[in-house]
C-alpha cells in the first residue's frame, strides 16, 4: 500500500474511451436487433474446463457446498437460448482464479453473444464488423491452426509425434516439467511462445479449425483427414481477443466432454467440478443451432488506446481493488 | 522452508533454483483463454550473477531461498575474511569471503556501512553505498590554478581503488566517488 494507491490506474481519458466502447457495443447490437440479457454472476455451478479455475463463494448460511463466481456467462445464456430467447448478448463481469499479468486480471469484462442460425463463418464476419469498425482496422484474415503452427513453429501439429513435440518444448521446459503436460499442454506452450506473438501483426487474423482435442463446446468435423473443431479465436497485434464456437447442441456429447474434463482434472491433481445438470437438461430440451463468441472488452480497449498493460484500461485492477 | 507457487511469483522474490539462490527480476503470466497457463520468469542467480530465463507451468512452485539483505559496518580484514558487524546493536559479526566481497573490496573503508546479503546466514555478497568518500593517497603532483582546463589523471585512493580525477586534485584530499560507475564526483570539504 502506498499513499497514491487509492487512485485509478487508468487515465480519465481511457475511462471515457471505456464508456464510449460500451455505448458502441450496445448500439451495434441494438441495430442488429440482438437482445441484451443479464444472467447470474454468482452461480450454483462452475465449469469443468481443465484450464479454468473458478473462484468459489458461499452465499448460503451455514455449511454447504460452494457456489461459483462465473468464469463466463455461457451456461446461463445457453439455457436462455434453449428457452427460446433468440439471438442474445451480454456484457458480463467474469472471474478466473490465479489469472493476473500484463494481459490478465482475475475479474474482467466479457462480451458474450449468441446468434441463432449462424455458422462459425457468419459469426466471424460479425465479430470482424464489431471489432474493426471500433478499432478502424482492416477486416481480419483467416488462418487454420494447423497452418499457423506450421508457419511460425515449423512443424505440423496434427502429425508430429508426442516424442518430437516434447523434444521441441524442451527449449522452454525441463523433461520432468513436461511430464504430465500432455499433448495439448505442449501445443499451448508452442502457441503462447512461438505462434501468438506473430499473429495479427499486419492485420487482424482469426485462427480457425482447432484440433478436436481443444474443441471445448464446439462442433467437430473432419478436415483433410483430421477431426477439427468449429472454433475460432481472433488475434490482433499478438493479443488474443475472443474465442468462438459453432455450438455443440448434442447433450450426450456434451456430457461425455464434461466427464472427460473431470478425468483430466483428476489426472492434473485438481478437484472434480460438479456437472451443471441444468445446462444438460437445457441441451436435452433442445439448443437451437447457433454460434457463440466471448470477447474480452478490456483487451479490446487496450488495442483501442494502445495500452501495453490491462492495468492501463481498468479503473482499479486486482492490486487496487 | 516455505515455497512460492506460480501465482505468488513477483519481482524481488528470492527463490532456490537448481540449488542456487536467485532473485526474480521479471514474471510474465501467459495463458491462452482455453489453454494451459505458464509463467515466464527472469531470475538472477545470486551466486554467479548470471540471468536465467525459465518457464513454469501454472501451479508449480519454487522453494524460498533464505536470503536477507542487512546493513552492516565494515570492521577489518585478516587477509582471508572481511569482517562486518550488524548495526542493530547486537554487535553480531559476519566474515565475508573474497568471493562474497568481490569488486566491492576496493570501496571498503572501516566503519562505513554496506549492504550485506546473507544466504543461509553467511555473506553471499556485499554492496557498497552509491557514493563513498575516500582519501587520495597517491597521484601526480597537482597543477594548482588549472581548474578550468579539462584533462584528468589517475589517483589511488586509501582503499586501493584507482579513479580518474581532475588535474588539480592533490594527495590528502578526500573525494566523493560513485561506486556504480567508479567515477569521481567531487571534492569533499575537509573539516
Amino acid at each position: 500500500m502506498s499513499a497514491s494507491d487509492w487512485q485509478p490506474t487508468a487515465s480519465l481519458e481511457t475511462l471515457k474511451s471505456r464508456a464510449r466502447q460500451l455505448q458502441y457495443v450496445r448500439g451495434f447490437f441494438a441495430r442488429r436487433q440482438v437482445m441484451e440479457v443479464e444472467t447470474p454472476v454468482l452461480g450454483r455451478f462452475g465449469v469443468t474446463d481443465v484450464n479454468l479455475d473458478g473462484i468459489p463463494a458461499f452465499p448460503d448460511a451455514g455449511p454447504s457446498p460452494s457456489w461459483w463466481l462465473q468464469t463466463s456467462p455461457e451456461y446461463h445464456m445457453k439455457r436462455l437460448l434453449a428457452a427460446g430467447a433468440g439471438s442474445i448478448y451480454q456484457v458480463a463481469r467474469v472471474f478466473r482464479k490465479g489469472e493476473r499479468g500484463r494481459r490478465h486480471n482475475p475479474e474482467f469484462s466479457m462480451l458474450e453473444w449468441y446468434r441463432e442460425g449462424f455458422t462459425d463463418q457468419q459469426l466471424m464476419a460479425e465479430v470482424g464488423d464489431l471489432v474493426c469498425q471500433w478499432l478502424e482496422c482492416p477486416e481480419p484474415d483467416q488462418l487454420p491452426y494447423r497452418e499457423a503452427v506450421r508457419r511460425y513453429a515449423g512443424f505440423d501439429p496434427m502429425t508430429i509425434t508426442d516424442h518430437d513435440l516434447g523434444r521441441y518444448c524442451q527449449r522452454w521446459l525441463e523433461p520432468e516439467q513436461l511430464a504430465g503436460l500432455g499433448r495439448d499442454g505442449c501445443l499451448d506452450l508452442v502457441m503462447s511462445f512461438r505462434v501468438e506473438p506473430e499473429l495479427g501483426r499486419k492485420r487482424p487474423v482469426f485462427i480457425t479449425r482447432y484440433p478436436a482435442s481443444q474443441a471445448a463446446l464446439a462442433r467437430v468435423s473432419p478436415d483433410d483427414g483430421y477431426p477439427v473443431a468449429h472454433r475460432f479465436e481472433l488475434y490482433i497485434n499478438g493479443l488474443e481477443l475472443c474465442n468462438g464456437y459453432w455450438e455443440l447442441t448434442d447433450a450426450e456429447e456434451q456430457k461425455r466432454r464434461f466427464e472427460a474434463d473431470n478425468r483430466q482434472r483428476r489426472a492434473n491433481g485438481k478437484a472434480d467440478m460438479p456437472v451443471d445438470g441444468r445446462l444438460l437438461a437445457a441441451l436435452e430440451a433442445g439448443l437451437p443451432a447457433c454460434s457463440g463468441v466471448a470477447l474480452g472488452l478490456d483487451r479490446l480497449l487496450m488495442l483501442k488506446v494502445g495500452a501495453g498493460s490491462i492495468d492501463e484500461v481498468l479503473a482499479f485492477p486486482a492490486d487496487r481493488a | 522452508m516455505a515455497s512460492y507457487s506460480t501465482n505468488e511469483f513477483r519481482s524481488g522474490l528470492k527463490v532456490l533454483l537448481d540449488g542456487d539462490p536467485c532473485i526474480m527480476l521479471e514474471n510474465e503470466f501467459v495463458k491462452p483463454g482455453k489453454g494451459q497457463a505458464f509463467n515466464r520468469v527472469k531470475l538472477r542467480n545470486l551466486m554467479t550473477n548470471r540471468v536465467w530465463e525459465r518457464t513454469f507451468k501454472s501451479g508449480e512452485s519454487l522453494e524460498a531461498a533464505d536470503v536477507v539483505e542487512l546493513e552492516m559496518e565494515y570492521l577489518y580484514s585478516d587477509g582471508e575474511f572481511w569482517y562486518f558487524m550488524m548495526t542493530d546493536g547486537s554487535f553480531e559479526q559476519y566474515p565475508a569471503s573474497e568471493k562474497a566481497v568481490g569488486d566491492t573490496v576496493k570501496w571498503l573503508k572501516e566503519q562505513d556501512k554496506y549492504t550485506v546479503t546473507l544466504y543461509n546466514d553467511a555473506p553471499l555478497s556485499v554492496t557498497p553505498p552509491n557514493f563513498v568518500e575516500l582519501e587520495v593517497v597517491d597521484t601526480d603532483p597537482g597543477m594548482k590554478g588549472d581548474t578550468a582546463q579539462g584533462g584528468s589523471k589517475p589517483a589511488t585512493l586509501s582503499t586501493g581503488a584507482v579513479v580518474n580525477v581532475p588535474l588539480f586534485i592533490t594527495i590528502g584530499e578526500v573525494l566523493k566517488v560513485d561506486t556504480r560507475t567508479g567515477e569521481y564526483v567531487s571534492r569533499v570539504k575537509s573539516s
